[in-house]
């Protein structure tokens, strides 16, 4: 562990060598720099333990409302407590798992204002790759694991038809939702250079769009679904898919393989959210102080 | 100057400190809207599947979303005010510059917090509670006399939710790493306030205990009096009591606090 959470003079170097090497170097200073992170928050071991619990707790308070509206009722929706769980299981676990891997990108508007990005520019490494590791948390796979246990209580519960395709498209759901999420986080820390103090629209999108998610897109009105699925595509993180396994009707009369698109969807995001990053990047103009 | 000039004066810096940020109460406003449209059509489902749950038919549901997505900031039910300021001026020892002061220190704060509760109220309330009446079917009173009595609610839930956080505050004399505290004052105010649900939606007894706790004057007490559920006065006299329990706790707690600064040499 120590060796390998040494940063050396190595990263830049090896950029000009091997082909792609820009994303390899990325990666790279990526691991360096969580794992310097870790190594600092394992300092305390109990503090660390408190604060996973304590994120556990706090974001397992959504489920908690989910509960207390079933305590009430038997259906919302159309959906079940279970069905309901599965769809909150999966939205809670890939925001969970984005918002580790890439949730500090949202202090960038701090770092254009107080001139601490320009720290960053100077390192020889991605700066991309220096913000998303920035204060690593691991404490928050207290989220993760929270909507990863409720995940799996619904697939429990839940009298699923399986099929291989079933099977197969649920990794692919998973890692599909958390990407979508890793593009809204890069978009909205790109949206942050140019509105530098609005860091707090980008949590409508991050914490609104998978709160959102945790329920039956049946609740919503058409225009909300719409804008949800072709504009800022967070349908296909969960919703797509789920009901394709859960073998339930489609939202807006979608022909089924769409629930098979979220790669795709996944793939186009992340590409047009790391251009938004370029083109912010390269708009940024140091504070000067 | 007078003394309560002084306090005037303090609470005006504290609105125009937090009125300085305009695009951040833009991107809040922005925010807190859509919160506020995810929690409606989840309120709708529900209340389309239990008519009258909680006492509310669904105009009143609605009515209730908008209430606590414009009160949310001004009560900062999970925390977020001056509390945050005041811990970190307690670690770094600059609290003592704030005793030397010819001010009470609670008094002080308090203040600053209701200047900072004027501001959030007017900047970021207004805009998600008129945007929710346009484009849902609202249950606005007719009487102007229920609008005031309901400001009236608002202020004392402006005390009460100070008192809470200061007593937050205070923990950091003891506790050098506040982070704990706050994220259990937040977990507390969040599910306690009735953010996530009405807290006449929640089931036997522990609906009666959320109903008693403090918490329940920040949104609940607030909206029910608008809503013409509550009676006003009962309301006040439940926020009141509440408003002086917590403001004497806290004062109690701080001269215990100020003492051990002078132990510890400030």
């Amino acid at each position: 562990m120590a060796e390998s959470c040494r940063l050396d003079a190595g990263v830049h170097r090896r950029a000009e060598e091997v082909p792609g090497g820009r994303v390899r170097e990325g990666v790279r200073a990526y691991f360096l720099i969580a794992c310097m992170w870790i190594r600092s928050t394992m300092a305390y071991r109990t503090s660390f333990a408190l604060m996973t619990l304590t994120n556990f707790a706090t974001t397992a308070l959504d489920f908690v409302a989910i509960l207390l509206m079933f305590s009430r009722v038997d259906a919302l929706g159309g959906y079940s407590l279970q069905q309901v769980a599965f769809l909150y299981g999966v939205s809670s676990t890939t925001f969970g798992l984005a918002d580790m891997v890439i949730g500090s990108m949202e202090r960038l508007g701090r770092r254009v204002r107080d001139g601490t990005l320009d720290t960053l520019l100077v390192r020889p490494a991605p700066v991309l790759a220096q913000m998303a590791a920035d204060q690593f948390a691991l404490r928050r796979l207290g989220r993760t694991s929270q909507g990863a246990l409720v995940l799996g209580w619904a697939l429990l519960r839940l009298d699923i038809d399986w099929t291989p395709l079933k099977v197969l498209l649920m990794p692919v759901m998973l890692v599909s939702g958390c990407a979508i999420f890793c593009a809204v986080f890069i978009a909205g820390a790109a949206f942050q250079f140019v509105a530098q103090d609005a860091a707090e629209v980008q949590n409508a999108f991050t914490y609104g769009g998978t709160t959102l998610l945790q329920y039956p897109p049946t609740v919503f009105a058409t225009e909300l679904l719409r804008g949800v699925t072709y504009v800022l595509p967070l349908a296909f993180v969960n919703w797509l898919p789920a009901t394709y396994v859960l073998g339930l009707p489609y939202p807006l009369g979608l022909p089924e393989w769409a629930a098979f698109l979220s790669p795709l969807v996944a793939a186009v995001c992340v590409g047009l959210a790391g251009l938004a990053w370029r083109a912010g990047l390269r708009s940024y103009r140091s504070t000067g102080s | 100057m007078g003394a309560g000039r002084l306090y005037v004066a303090v609470a005006a810096g504290g609105f125009r400190r937090y009125a300085t940020y305009r695009a951040a109460t833009v991107a809040g406003v922005f925010t807190n809207t859509a919160f506020g449209l995810i929690l409606v059509y989840t309120y709708m489902a529900l209340w389309d599947e239990r008519p009258h749950l909680g006492g509310y038919d669904l105009p009143q549901a609605i009515t209730y979303v908008w209430i606590g997505q414009s009160l949310f900031k001004t009560l900062a039910n999970g925390g977020g005010g001056v509390e945050t300021e005041l811990m970190e001026r307690i670690r770094t020892g600059d609290v003592a510059v704030d005793l030397y002061r010819p001010a009470d220190l609670q008094l002080w704060w308090l203040a600053t917090d209701l200047g900072r509760a004027g501001f959030e109220f007017l900047g970021r309330g207004v805009v998600p509670f008129v945007f929710g009446a346009l484009f849902f079917d609202m249950a606005l009173p007719a009487d102007v006399t229920t609008w005031l009595a309901f400001l009236v609610s608002v202020a004392l839930a402006m005390l009460v939710s100070f008192a809470i956080r200061y007593l937050v505050a205070l923990s950091a004399f003891w506790l050098m790493d506040g982070t704990g505290v706050i994220q259990m004052a937040w977990l507390l105010g969040w599910f306690c306030s009735g953010m996530l649900l009405p807290l006449n939606v929640f089931p036997g007894a522990l609906g009666e205990v959320v109903r008693a706790l403090p918490w329940s004057s920040l949104l609940q007490a607030p909206a029910d009096v608008f809503l013409g559920q509550a009676d006003p006065l009962g309301t006040y006299a439940f926020q009141a009591v509440w408003a002086v329990v917590l403001l004497a706790a806290g004062r109690m707690v701080q001269s215990a606090a100020t003492r051990r600064v002078v132990v510890q040499g400030g």
